[in-house]
């Protein structure tokens, strides 16, 4: 039902390549503000020597305690099987359209329309806002996909909202695969697609869901009963035609990303991280 | 110079070509100073100065570059304080500056659809005509602002693609200028008007351009004004007077004697039949070249003309709709080799 345990910490890992690409910026070697009599204004005294050393160890901290709980983010309270009812999140298209591996996710269908079994939603929606969390918190790019025009200019806000990205438009053929001659030779891909809606305009798998998995990019998707789930490595279960999921699908990824990005701030704050310290005093010394 | 020159003109001409030669290898033996020499004097210096190599210090033979807006055009993207650096790839037609921080998280949210500008532009407008359709309803008003759209036109393609310094197909262009006409017929405040006017540009009203030529005045004190006109090979001076009995004199000749035929009278009475002025004014014309009715045709461009000088601005302008103010481009096609004609091919005969 719920893909193995043993799977999670290995996929979460998948943001960690982030971190390991630019160790430069993780590790500040200049010291914080001292004050005149050459220590630091907290009262404790600055060890210069091992400073470097202390951060790195501290930036471990940041990112390894997240990994040990299995719901640091404490996402399953943002839903319940009640709301996702109520928002119609079971319903699903009529049994003609069924694909066939979207099989083990449907309940039962009644009047020749598909059900979606709720239990199994809400613990892939669980998996998957907790995998969108860490990758908030570990400051990862989130890229939303949809290619549904009734949707669009509110998928768009919801980035908007989050500071994360959107594509809702034609999508370019080789704009993940081919990047580096599209855009630059240093550019950055995204480390999530969230597809809202997994098929195209014409009814067929969007081609992002095929290069994400070229790339080794994690795929969050909202898979109705006629889309396949194969590719994508967080697939939820769930209605993407009726207005009121929709809207309850990005108020549950916008406030995630926000919470995940508010607790980094906080721990960073925590940890009275030297960077944080100096942008901190910068900005209490332009605000006064 | 005399006669005896003319023969030692080819051996000059050979003496000289060795002479250069010579002072390029600058090899003083191999020259021998000869009477031909002597009259080498500072025009003829001018006269053989095509024979030296130019571009070493010709001045119109320096290296020019290029002004740097050409090699790197104008750039998109707004850095932040922490941009990196600044790297251009000039073979592309529009080159960026780089658009994402030192973290490598790109500004724009709609950075990875590849025309950020564009779309973001789209979503702005269609967030307006949401907005709009909210508050008031989907259908179009009775619009009173549709006063601010006459006179002007939307940008072309080319014009946006400027603006936002990106490639733009044709199908983006014209959902673009869909959604700001939905945006225009929706009743919009003044936020909005604002976003709309901004692609618009103002049109050169057609009329203003028309030339109005000066009222004179003769020796008796009497108001006229004199014009041009043309048609096919024919050219044709108007002098209209603004009081008059409705006489026209061509070349001399009152206009019954010069054109018998009626439908060349009517073209000269139309300017006058429009204006309902026709037994007002008095005219004297001359008029060279072309047929008859070329010859008719720039009388009546030429009369139209100058009558511009004695009505007001409205009638100059139904004028100008009306097709008297403009002159007839057409002229003979010329006859194709290979055909008989302009048009007209040989006969075509099947064996």
């Amino acid at each position: 039902m719920a893909p193995a345990r043993t799977a999670l910490p290995r996929l979460l890992c998948a943001g960690v390549r982030s971190a390991r690409r630019w160790p430069g910026f993780l590790r500040k070697a200049t010291p914080g503000p001292a004050g005149p009599s050459g220590r630091m204004l907290t009262g404790a005294p600055n060890p210069a020597r091992s400073e470097p050393q202390d951060d790195h160890d501290l930036q471990r901290k940041i990112l390894d305690l997240p990994l040990k709980h299995s719901d640091f983010f404490n996402v399953k309270e943002l839903f319940s099987v009640k709301s996702l009812f109520e928002a119609r999140v079971h319903l699903g298209h009529k049994a003609g359209c069924r694909h066939r591996f979207m099989e083990p996710y449907i309940f039962g269908s009644r009047l020749d329309q598909d059900i979606i079994d709720l239990e199994q939603t809400a613990s892939h929606l669980q998996l998957a806002l907790n995998f969108t969390a860490h990758v908030a918190y570990r400051k990862g790019i989130i890229l939303f996909v949809s290619r549904n025009r009734q949707f669009m200019h509110l998928i768009e806000n919801t980035a908007q909202n989050c500071g994360e990205y959107a594509h809702t438009r034609y999508f370019k053929g080789g704009l993940l695969t081919n990047a580096q001659l599209l855009f630059g030779p240093e550019v950055r891909l995204p480390d999530l697609i969230i597809f809202l809606h997994t098929l195209n305009n014409v009814f067929e798998p969007h081609v992002a869901v095929r290069d994400a998995a070229k790339m080794n990019i994690p795929t969050v998707g909202i898979v109705d009963t006629n889309c396949n789930p194969c590719l994508i490595t967080y697939p939820i279960p769930g209605n993407d035609d009726s207005p009121p999921a929709v809207h309850l699908y990005c108020r549950l990824f916008c406030t995630t990303i926000n919470r995940a990005k508010e607790k980094r701030r906080q721990m960073e704050i925590l940890y009275q991280l030297p960077s944080v310290k100096r942008a901190e005093d910068s900005g209490t010394r332009r605000s006064s | 110079m005399a006669a005896p020159c003319v023969s030692c003109g080819r051996a000059l001409s050979a003496r000289l070509s060795l002479t250069v030669r010579a002072s390029l290898a600058r090899r003083p033996g191999h020259w021998k100073p000869s009477a031909v020499d002597w009259q080498m004097g500072a025009g003829s210096q001018r006269a053989i100065a095509y024979l030296f190599p130019s571009g070493l210090f010709e001045k119109r033979a320096r290296p020019i570059m290029k002004h740097p807006d050409q090699i790197f055009p104008k750039q998109r993207g707004t850095p932040g304080p922490e941009m990196t650096g600044y790297v251009v790839w000039p073979r592309q037609a529009r080159c960026h500056a780089i658009q994402w921080g030192k973290d490598g998280r790109p500004f724009h949210f709609l950075f990875y659809t590849g025309k950020p500008s564009y779309y973001s532009l789209m979503h702005e407008g269609y967030g307006k005509v949401l907005q709009l359709e909210k508050h008031k309803g989907p259908l179009p008003v009775k619009t009173q602002h549709s006063r601010d759209l006459i006179g002007s036109r939307w940008l072309i393609k080319e014009e946006l693609e400027e603006m936002l310094v990106e490639n733009l197909s044709d199908q983006d262009y014209m959902q673009f200028i869909r959604l700001l006409e939905k945006l225009s017929t929706l009743q919009c405040g003044p936020a909005e008007e604002e976003f709309v006017q901004r692609f618009r540009r103002g049109v050169a009203i057609q009329s203003k351009k028309q030339l109005i030529e000066p009222v004179q005045y003769d020796e008796r004190g009497m108001a006229f004004s004199t014009s041009e006109g043309r048609r096919k090979s024919a050219t044709a001076k108007a002098v209209v007077y603004e009081h008059g009995s409705g006489e026209i004199s061509v070349n001399g000749m009152g206009y019954l004697h010069y054109f018998p035929v009626l439908q060349d009278r009517e073209q000269l009475m139309f300017p006058f039949h429009f204006l309902d002025r026709l037994g007002k004014h008095d005219v004297t014309c001359t008029v060279c070249g072309g047929g008859r009715s070329a010859q008719a045709g720039a009388i009546r461009l030429a009369v139209a003309k100058a009558l511009c000088s004695f009505i007001t601005e409205d009638e100059v302008e139904w004028m100008r709709q009306a097709g008297l103010l403009t002159s007839d481009p057409r002229v003979r096609e010329r006859k194709k080799p290979g055909q008989e004609g302009a048009r007209r091919k040989f006969t075509w005969k099947k064996r």
